[in-house]
């Protein structure tokens, strides 16, 4: 017996469809289980107090703090490595064997688990370098790990600037560098802010490389010497040692609301970008 | 002057474009420094294939944690995989254009959700269901391969999409012109022709739940003896290595480094895989 292909789309579809409503639920559902249990417990007290008691009470302060100062210094090491690899493969080279292998090693970056960072951190730049579990170690692990996702994203948006701009430009008696300086970048600037966006909230998610390389201590940072501990690491260590489920779940809220805060901005710059740039 | 600052921008822009190839560098190096020479010690075969992981008298071998990374990967892919494709399959074909705008990047923001959430989560809710209607402690292969399965879905889902976007529209309305239903024409043609694309999306993924660490914790039960079923806790290679290094020294966090080199091996191994499928559609 043969079924009619009509009636076999609509089984697909349906089963398709389910697929997809079922992703979006799950999505859906691991959101408002974290801010349902957690935004409760966020006050200003929550955010502005230090934690007291290994976290059992008391704020999240300090780890505020250790996740606004790690993504920041990894962004200003990956930020212009990141965006001059780009400006190298796009405008001063055409595709030879060395962009192949740039590309390549950018993509193998990508692929790299980030404990993998976190093993490498730990014996470079802790251990080798003496710089101990630290703000900069952190930064600087942090700092490789997004690397490849500055330079894909920044690449993208150079690619998007229309090649009309950079013939004005050089027609006018500007050199390769002036083009880049005052046309291509200013132009792939929203573009490129999406790839911070993604970055940072890439470093502020991760964990395993944080701990490894930044520490875990609950404090004020004095100088990029001392260890921090960021949202995630603190969240982590409260909920798997099981040390306050309360203060674990506000500090998850907080986290959930910067990371779709950060993905939000991201889309919508690089959709503000695309538009602008198909008129 | 002028010339020279454009020269000197040039030269610049190279060096700073080898930081990524310099890093991967660095970083292969020093996995391989620190972990090599202790498997040539201990012996690989040893190494790779023992299944007695007890620092305490010396037994550093990672089989058992080979086989529960095997397991729970494949468990994770047997989840993601099927219900990743099917997503892209709806979103690239079978809806309007509007409902795609919001819903990709909405699947998006699952990769932006920190892993310690997922695994959280899995601790939370996944682990008391399993225990309570499949029996067994609940942190186990099985939970660890539905939040993986999970986790890998917006890897797979973007990547799909994209290949399947790059069939040209010309495909589809040959296949229609000779009469294919929409499922046909997806099925018969545009899944062939984006094959390699989401073939490469599928091994990605793949490298993500390998890969994983602070998730796979958090669910698995990390227990590093060989399991014999889907309920029972296992460690994979990521987790043995995340638990024991802040404790320890000397031959210990040799073999932890060495267990590193292994899952680095692993991973390029998967990597270079999905990049040489991807090649061959571009050769094609």
């Amino acid at each position: 017996m043969r079924i009619p292909p009509r009636q076999v789309q609509t089984l697909v579809v349906g089963m398709l469809g389910g697929a997809t409503l079922l992703t979006l639920a799950v999505l859906v559902f691991i959101v408002v289980f974290v801010l349902d249990k957690g935004l409760p417990v966020v006050t200003w007290t929550f955010l502005a107090a230090n934690p007291e008691d290994m976290g059992r009470a008391g704020g999240i302060f300090p780890i505020i703090v250790g996740t606004l100062l790690l993504p920041l210094l990894a962004l200003g090491i990956a930020l212009p490595l990141g965006v001059g690899s780009a400006v190298y493969l796009n405008e001063y080279t055409r595709e030879t064997q060395m962009t192949r292998i740039i590309r390549f090693g950018t993509d193998c970056l990508a692929g790299i688990p980030s404990i993998i960072f976190g093993l490498f951190g730990l014996v470079f730049f802790v251990g080798i370098l003496h710089m101990g579990w630290s703000l900069l170690s952190g930064g600087l692990t942090l700092a490789i790990m997004i690397l490849p996702t500055i330079i894909r994203t920044s690449e993208e948006a150079i690619r998007a600037v229309p090649q009309a701009y950079r013939e004005v430009s050089c027609s006018m008696g500007a050199t390769r560098w002036e083009t880049v300086r005052k046309v291509v970048l200013p132009n792939a600037l929203p573009g490129i802010v999406t790839g911070v966006m993604l970055g940072a909230g890439r470093c502020i998610s991760e964990t395993a490389a944080v701990i490894f390389t930044a520490g875990t201590v609950a404090q004020m940072p004095v100088s990029a010497f001392d260890s921090v501990r960021t949202m995630a690491v603190h969240f982590y260590l409260l909920a798997r040692e099981g040390i306050s489920g309360e203060n674990a779940y506000g500090t998850a809220a907080v986290l959930i609301l910067a990371v779709l805060i950060l993905n939000t901005v991201a889309y919508w710059t690089m959709h503000a970008f695309i538009r602008r740039k198909a008129r | 002057m002028r010339l020279s600052a454009d020269k000197f921008a040039q030269y610049t822009f190279l060096g700073i474009a080898c930081s990524a190839i310099a890093s991967l560098m660095l970083i292969a190096v020093f996995s391989l420094k620190e972990g090599l020479p202790f498997i040539l010690w201990y012996g690989p075969v040893e190494f790779l294939t023992s299944t007695n992981w007890n620092p305490q008298e010396n037994q550093f071998g990672v089989g058992a944690m080979i086989v529960a990374s095997l397991w729970v990967t494949a468990g994770a892919m047997l989840i993601g995989a099927p219900l990743g494709v099917a997503v892209a399959v709806f979103l690239s074909e079978f809806v309007p254009r509007p409902v795609m705008r919001v819903s990709k990047p909405a699947i998006e923001l699952l990769a932006g959700i920190p892993s310690v959430v997922y695994g959280f989560i899995g601790m939370m809710v996944l682990a008391p269901l399993i225990r309570r209607h499949l029996g067994g402690p609940g942190l186990c292969i099985l939970s660890a391969a539905i939040v993986l399965g999970i986790m890998v879905l917006p890897t797979v889902i973007s990547i799909s999409v994209d290949a399947i976007g790059a069939v040209p529209n010309s495909f589809r309305e040959g296949a229609l012109a000779l009469g294919a239903t929409r499922w046909q024409a997806v099925r018969m043609v545009v899944l062939k022709a984006a094959r390699s694309g989401i073939v490469a999306s599928i091994i990605l993924g793949m490298g993500r739940a390998v890969g994983e660490t602070m998730a796979v914790i958090m669910v698995a039960g990390n227990t590093p003896r060989l399991p014999h079923g889907l309920l029972e806790p296992v460690r994979t290679l990521t987790a043995n290595i995340a638990i024991e290094m802040s404790a320890a020294i000397g031959r210990h966090r040799e073999a932890l480094f060495a267990t590193g080199v292994v899952l680095f091996v692993v991973i390029m191994g998967l990597n270079s895989l999905a990049m040489a499928v991807m090649r061959r559609k571009g050769a094609r």
